[in-house]
């Protein structure tokens, strides 16, 4: 999906800066090259500057410095309603004043578009989103569901090429949301439409995306598929924000290409893939998913580093076991282990050998 | 299926659903009734009831009926167009006696004399001597006053016989009965009326399109500022609240009159000679810029809390659909604020209506509003019946306004504050 590197994406964010107030930066040197057909999703915190990028991308807002280009022209200047950009708010925003066909319709009459055009076209994208029948509806006699599908179907009706999502799914109950990543997700492939989706549910991210850009203090800490984000996060904001992660600090002993030693705080010595450590002695953070680390001997992996700990509490959750332990002196170390038929019960109190292997414990910077 | 919906639904301990809602709804009803009847009451007595009295009197004036006995009695056996023979005059002349004896002759020719003007002083003059008069009745009163020969007279008085009448609404509307007592419009230089009714709509129409007009813009800055700057500019917006009317009318007096601030700055700048000073004081256009001036909050407070409530993201969807910000203006900012400027435009229009100090002041001549007139009934001639006459209009005309204004944006959706 992504674009091949000699040809520049559909959407390109060059170097790009805002500022609201002239005094601090709300988003500091943003590159990003979305590819055409591509569903890239914007991930963060609150406040780390999401909706000013999607509001600088639509035109709501000037970039202070830099460039943003659309198809390979340069957009900076062209105000929103040249720039043919989808767009569905976190609120819907639909007009309460106009019914659904009306709302549908709006776009296409400000295009121009003869009456018997404009009506297909609105037909056309209720069906699409099984909303066909609540046509002559007014948004306020519509539940939140429903008045996202029709927001979602405004913003595609005129066959825009790119549709901006600013945390579309925000107001809806878990199921729900569910329900509509998996149709968003649907129409995107269908369309071929380039998405740029915002969000602060990271499962929602994951699932979604082709990629992902990790939004922190105004950067993207790191681009890239979800499974490389899970998998190998390139520093510990990341580590940290995506899922769920133990951390052993230390300091580094010995340092390869491939591999480190770092020696915890407890003097433990244990082996790890360094990721952004730069030099010997440097303070460390590593971290290992709860998911990757092993207790029962036969199951360990070869050449798993192993390491004493103790239980601290055993939480059931259904399908997972969650034990929390004190290992190298941390009391948060959390194992997560599948409740399988011959799983072995764990309690408090008791002492063990944990291990993982050392390409699953990552060097990070220290935060 | 049918049967069981058709079966009465009952509570748990058996009672009817139905009637058991209706005892727990009377006691929340009773408690909301006791809560609302101080204010009901106040308002009964000191409102409803003095201007229920008030509109009554438009059409109920006993002030002859009651002081003339004996001619009520004629006029009733002697039907319209009966002569005016010698029982009539023993009639006025028994009535005469008794007005002397109560000294009622002036308050029941002042009811005459609406009709026919110059007739309260026949009658507190015949009736000056009203005891002395023998028969024939006729003869001795003609001697004394000769204007009692006049038709006009007897029909007036016959008009004014019974206490319920309809002639101070046609008064008010520039109407009177000729010699058959067919209804037929008064004199050319006398009809005033239906002109001042006319102008009211015209200056409440033109003030309260000026005040949406000025009032829209602010209304809307002001809900796009942040706090802070939104309740500065709102208190310079609420500062004419703060001050007496009376100071506001004649600090617009001071500004606008001939010899006034804005003509001196014209003259001195040389836009206009000195000689031809512009007249903007003690017309139309003195009322209409003081009364803007005035009333205005009235449009921007409704317009900015409702404003306030519109989020920026419809404006900003209808511009990502592709709308210009003039249709997205028109097509979608516009139509929310509706509420507001239906509230807003209604209320100034209402009060416009009824303005009665700032026409009074820097109106003039041509500047005079209807309810200057009524206070003219009320205060100088006395003839409040024809005052609450020309009122139960403005009513009506506003309660028109009103029902215009639900059948064409619904009274549901106007939005005050
Ligand atoms: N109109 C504005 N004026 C001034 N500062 C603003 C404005 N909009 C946003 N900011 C500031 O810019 C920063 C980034 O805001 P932004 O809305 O982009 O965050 P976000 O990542 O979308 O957060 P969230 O997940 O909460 O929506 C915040 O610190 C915010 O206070
Ligand atoms: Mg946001």
């Amino acid at each position: 999906m992504t674009t091949a590197a000699t040809d520049e994406g559909f959407v390109v964010f060059d170097h790009v800066q805002k500022s609201y107030d002239g005094e601090t930066l709300v988003v500091k040197d943003l590159n990003l090259s979305i590819g055409k057909g591509e569903f890239l999703t914007m991930l963060g915190p609150s406040g780390s500057g999401k909706t000013t990028c999607l509001m600088m991308l639509a035109g709501f807002e000037t970039a202070t410095h830099g460039e943003i280009r659309l198809g390979g022209t340069n957009i900076n200047h062209l105000p929103p309603h040249k720039r043919g950009i989808g767009m569905v708010f976190q609120n819907y925003a639909l007009f309460p004043h106009m019914t659904v066909a009306e709302n549908l319709s709006f776009p296409l009459e400000v295009r121009g578009m003869g009456k018997s055009d404009r009506e297909a076209k609105v037909k056309r994208a209720l069906d699409m989103v099984q909303m066909g029948k609540f046509a002559n509806r007014r948004p306020a006699q519509m539940s939140g569901g429903q008045q996202q599908r029709i927001a979602l179907a405004r913003a595609l009706v005129f066959d825009p090429e790119l549709v901006l999502m600013d945390e579309p799914l925000g107001a809806l109950d878990k199921q729900l949301r569910e329900h509509m990543q998996f149709e968003i997700k649907a129409l995107h492939e269908r369309l071929g439409i380039t998405v740029v989706y915002v969000t602060h549910d990271q499962g929602e991210a994951l699932t979604m995306s082709d990629r992902v850009a990790v939004f922190n203090d105004g950067r993207i800490q790191q681009l890239a598929p979800p499974d490389e984000l899970y998998e190998r996060p390139k520093n510990s904001f990341v580590a940290q924000f995506i899922g769920e992660n133990n951390k052993l600090p230390g300091t580094v002993e010995s340092l390869e290409e491939e591999t480190c030693t770092v020696r915890l705080q407890t003097g433990e010595l244990i082996n790890a893939t360094p990721v952004n450590i730069r030099h010997v002695g440097q303070e460390t953070l590593v971290s290992i998913r709860p998911e990757r680390i092993e207790f029962k001997p036969e199951m360990m992996p070869p050449g798993a580093h192993m390491i004493d700990a103790e239980v601290l509490e055993v939480i059931y959750m259904g399908d997972i076991f969650r034990t929390r332990m004190r290992v190298a002196g941390i009391d948060d170390f959390v194992m997560k282990s599948r409740n399988t038929l011959g799983q072995t019960k764990l309690r408090p109190g008791e002492r063990l050998k944990i291990g993982w292997h050392p390409q699953d414990a990552r060097a990070l910077d220290p935060m | 299926m049918t049967d069981a919906t058709s079966q009465m639904i009952t509570t748990a301990d058996g009672k009817p659903l139905k009637a058991a809602l209706a005892a727990s709804l009377a006691v929340r009803r009773r408690r909301a009734f006791l809560l609302v009847a101080p204010l009901f009451l106040f308002i009964l007595i000191s409102f409803i009831v003095p201007i229920g009295q008030m509109l009554f009197q438009s059409f109920y004036n006993d002030t002859f009926s009651k002081n003339a006995p004996a001619l009520v009695e004629w006029f009733s056996t002697h039907p319209e167009g009966s002569e005016i023979d010698e029982s009539a005059y023993a009639a006025l002349a028994a009535d005469l006696a008794l007005m002397k004896k109560n000294r009622s002759a002036g308050e029941a020719g002042t009811r005459i004399n609406y009709d026919v003007s110059g007739t309260r002083s026949l009658f507190t003059s015949t009736a000056r001597g009203a005891d002395k008069f023998q028969p024939p009745f006729k003869e001795a009163i003609l001697k004394v006053e000769k204007k009692w020969d006049d038709p006009n007279v007897w029909r007036a008085m016959r008009s004014a016989s019974s206490p319920f009448t309809l002639d101070f609404y046609l008064a008010a509307n520039d109407l009177t009965r000729d010699e058959t007592g067919k209804i037929v419009p008064v004199a050319e230089g006398q009809a005033i009326y239906k002109k001042l009714m006319g102008r009211t709509l015209m200056l409440s129409l033109e003030i309260t399109a000026l005040c949406l007009l000025l009032g829209f813009p602010i209304a809307f800055l002001l809900s796009s500022l942040p706090m802070r700057k939104a309740m500065l500019l709102m208190i310079l917006v609420l500062l004419p609240f703060w001050t007496s009317l009376l100071v506001r009318t004649t600090a617009w007096m001071v500004l606008l009159q001939s010899q006034g601030v804005v003509n001196d700055l014209l003259v001195w700048l040389g836009l206009i000679r000195d000689d031809h000073r512009i007249q903007m004081m003690y017309n139309e256009t003195g009322t209409i810029v003081a009364m803007t001036h005035i009333l205005l909050p009235f449009t921007i407070l409704p317009l900015y809390s409702v404003m306030k409530t519109i989020p920026p993201s419809y404006v900003r969807a209808a511009r990502s659909l592709g709308a210009t910000s003039w249709t997205a203006f028109r097509r979608v900012y516009l139509p929310q604020t509706l509420p507001g400027i239906g509230a807003g435009g209604l209320l100034v229009f209402i009060l416009a209506m009824g303005y009665y100090i700032t026409p009074a002041l820097v109106g003039g001549a041509d500047g005079q509003m209807i309810s200057n007139m009524i206070a003219m009934h009320m205060q100088k001639t006395l003839n409040w019946s024809l005052a609450a006459a020309l009122a139960a209009e403005l009513l009506a005309i506003v309660l028109i306004f009103f029902w215009i204004y639900d059948k064409l944006v619904g009274i549901d959706k106007m939005k005050l504050g």
